[in-house]
């Protein structure tokens, strides 16, 4: 691994962080399709402060970007208050147009400067080490680098500091309110760093591929725990391993980084979809047929339960009488026998069932409850 | 250039008739199908839909080697379907919101696609150059065979939607009543979601992945404003559709690097903005005013209900009163002069020297008005009557 792949890297887990850091507020508050709206507005204002200040790496841009992305906001809030669409359509109409906005200024003024729709939209990190900070002749590495762990430290700052105020205006903004907290203020600053976060990252993965980020480390995590500090480790956790795979398959397959990236949060995704303890796919099938077993064995219980000690004990407990008893067929009959049995809820009493003390009380507590 | 030159290159002009035509088909077919996703308050899952089906095209590419547009599109189909499923059934099986598990789909999908674009582009032989117009759209080489494809497509959907009209619009409105009649509201819906893939993936190649939503939504949107009837609102999304598909396609034309699709979406959007403010009834506009009457006339009756408060404690109704005293009376809601002066032109109240006075056809509207309000209290009346208190 030479030092410039050691970089994009470094690079790549900074952004992946920052993004999986915000992305586990915005999956919570159920604004991921804002944020993917700003992750494409914020070209206009890329496209402006450019025209402004004729520099790509004006801090202006960052700002253009944060003023741009809280006017789509603005606009969707706008639109939809006229109740005539409802949200997600606003947001699907706000950020085209705008977008489209960008796009014609970018074709028509601004053909002959590096500012490409492409490179918003797709970004490219292989280039990320080339673009060096050079500050009185010493060359202190990738601007990236600074870029990106700057961005970090802020969204971290703004996480560590608003901590409780995002917990409760997330969970229960209604308390939120009343507490004298602006939950809407807390919004409109989320946005904003969603806007900062996503002009700063653009040049690096791309605004589509930032929304990948945003959502996809922070869903993985919420499969895997409950608790919000837990939910922000493991999303960074997947954020990083999902840049650092990336760039590996990227480099393998000679293909985009960017798009490796998102992939592999994807692939990171289906694996915690699949096998969570709790909330995988499997653990929910494992968990339905051991209730369904469960059930039918507590069922059976029941039923001797009530027949037991009156005349017609003898015939109700034979194993046969089950099968049309309950409507079960010999198979399931057979198993579910086994099963309680082995389990020492009742036993077989020359082709009779009877309960057992363990088995008895169960019925009874299934009954009473 | 005047508009018979336009219309002469419309017709005679290959680039422009092409570019023209697909664009037009787009609009009638994406306006329509977007109608049933507005409705059904999916509108997002269009853009979900156009950023899936990248990976679906590039594989099509990769298996088949061929660029034949069906194929292409065919792939990007599949790829659109199997992320729409997938959605649902992140959303049906674990806690994770619709809106999380659509960006997730949307960009995991497309980093997906743009991973094996990028693959594609760096193998060695160059047969896959134009694969990456799907990302953007690129209306301006759109070949004939394009069109006709797009076309073709869009009449199986149009069909399709003919055929089964009345049961796509219970399933849009109430799919609750529908499964209850037993039709087979999942396969229905999943017919439904197909043809909406169809329509959004004819709309890649010319408008492009992040834009296509917008061709979605807008017409529905814009449609919706007019009427309250679905084939009103679907024919009139068609119209608009392809309105601004061909006006956007001329204008891109006729001006120097003004690319098409960002010209048709801000032309769609136009025709949103109007129609959020000037459609009867729904537009803002129109609401604006209709408030404004309401509020004026609630501000005449309360005044001429204070007049009338007043003429009562005296024998003689028609017994002046000042505009002040009415002023008074309204605490300082409304302009009591102003509203005696139209009420005066209604005939309800007569200036006279002392002041302001009730005429009989202005006592008897506040007898109406203070019946009318007391209209809420008729069950009490009825009840009153059973027991043989007061005559109905």
């Amino acid at each position: 691994m030479n030092a410039a792949q050691f970089q994009i890297q470094l690079i790549a887990v900074l952004a992946a962080s920052s993004c999986a850091l915000l992305g586990v507020f915005l999956v919570l508050r159920r604004m991921v399709m804002m944020s993917d709206a700003i992750s494409h507005t914020v070209l206009l204002g890329i496209v402006l402060g450019f025209f402004m200040t004729g520099d790509l790496a004006s801090p202006y841009l960052v700002i253009g970007a944060a003023l741009t992305g809280l006017l789509t906001v603005t606009l969707v809030e706008l639109l939809f208050r006229t109740r005539l669409v409802r949200e997600d359509a606003a947001i699907g109409l706000v950020f085209p147009a705008l977008f489209s906005i960008a796009v014609i200024l970018v074709s028509r003024y601004a053909g002959q400067v590096h500012l490409d729709t492409d490179a918003v939209l797709l970004g490219e990190l292989a280039y990320a080490p080339f673009d060096r900070l050079v500050i009185l002749g010493n060359d202190l590495g990738p601007v990236g680098i600074y870029l990106m762990g700057g961005i970090l430290l802020l969204n971290l700052a703004f996480i560590a500091l608003l901590y409780k105020e995002l917990k409760l205006a997330t969970f229960d903004s209604g308390l939120a309110v009343t507490l004298g907290f602006a939950p809407a203020l807390i919004h409109y600053l989320l946005m904003g760093l969603v806007s900062v976060t996503a002009v700063s990252a653009f040049e690096v993965v791309g605004s589509v591929l930032l929304v990948a980020l945003m959502v996809a480390p922070p869903i993985t995590a919420y499969l895997l725990t409950d608790r919000l500090p837990r939910m922000l480790g493991l999303s960074v956790l997947f954020g990083a391993a999902a840049a650092i795979s990336g760039y590996w398959l990227a480099h393998w397959l000679d293909a985009s980084i960017a798009g490796s990236m998102a992939a592999m949060a994807g692939l990171f995704f289906g694996i915690a979809w699949l096998l969570a303890p709790q909330r995988g796919l499997i653990a929910i099938a494992r968990r339905r047929k051991q209730q369904r077993w469960e059930f039918a064995q507590t069922m059976l219980t029941i039923h001797l339960l009530n027949h037991e000690g009156l005349p017609e004990a003898w015939q109700e407990s034979r194993l046969e009488h089950f099968q049309e008893h309950m409507r079960w067929n010999p198979d399931f009959t057979d198993q579910v026998v086994q099963r309680a049995v082995s389990q020492r809820w009742i036993e077989r009493v020359n082709g009779h069932l009877e309960l057992t003390d363990e088995g008895r009380q169960r019925a009874r507590v299934t009954l009473s409850s | 250039m005047n508009l018979l030159q336009i219309l002469h290159d419309l017709l005679f002009d290959y680039t422009l008739r092409t570019v023209a035509l697909g664009a037009a088909s787009i609009g009638i077919v994406s306006g329509a199908l977007g109608c049933f996703a507005v409705l059904r308050k999916q509108s997002l899952l269009g853009d979900a839909i156009s950023h899936a089906a990248l990976p679906g095209t590039v594989l099509a590419f990769l298996l088949t080697r061929s660029k034949e547009p069906l194929v292409l599109m065919l792939g990007a189909v599949a790829a659109g379907l199997v992320g729409t499923l997938l959605i649902l059934r992140i959303v049906s099986s674990t806690r994770i919101k619709y809106d999380s598990a659509l960006g997730f789909i949307l960009s995991v999908f497309f980093g997906l696609g743009l991973m094996l674009l990028t693959f594609v582009q760096h193998m060695p032989d160059a047969s896959q150059a134009g694969l990456d117009k799907f990302l953007f759209g690129q209306a301006a080489t759109l070949l004939q065979r394009d069109v006709v494809t797009m076309m073709a497509l869009g009449a199986i959907v149009f069909l399709l939607v003919a055929i089964f009209w009345k049961e796509f619009k219970l399933l849009s409105f109430d799919p609750e009543y529908a499964a209850s009649l037993g039709y087979p509201v999942r396969g229905l819906d999943i017919l439904l979601t197909t043809l909406l893939v169809v329509s959004i993936v004819i709309g890649l190649q010319a408008v492009g992945v992040v834009l296509m939503s917008a061709m979605v939504i807008a017409p529905a949107a814009a449609a919706r404003q007019w009427t309250n009837r679905l084939g009103v609102m679907v024919a009139l999304a068609a119209i608009f559709g392809a309105l601004s598909g061909v006006s956007g396609a001329v204008l891109s034309s006729l001006t120097p690097r003004l690319s098409t699709g960002p010209t048709i979406v801000l032309i769609i959007c136009n025709v949103v903005v109007v129609s959020l403010l000037f459609a009867p009834n729904r537009g803002l506009i129109w609401s604006w005013a209709r408030r404004r009457r309401n509020r004026r006339q609630l501000h005449q009756e309360s005044v001429l209900l204070d007049l009338y408060t007043l003429a009562s404690q005296h024998a003689d109704m028609s017994h002046p009163h000042t505009t002040a005293v009415l002023q008074a009376m309204s605490a300082g809601q409304t302009d009591a002069g102003r509203n005696l002066q139209a009420l005066a032109g209604q005939g309800l109240v007569r200036a006279e020297s002392g002041g302001w006075s009730l005429t009989t056809a202005g006592a008897e509207e506040a007898q109406r008005l203070l019946s009318a309000a007391s209209a809420p209290a008729g069950a009490e009346r009825i009840s009153q009557a059973m027991q043989g208190e007061v005559g109905l």
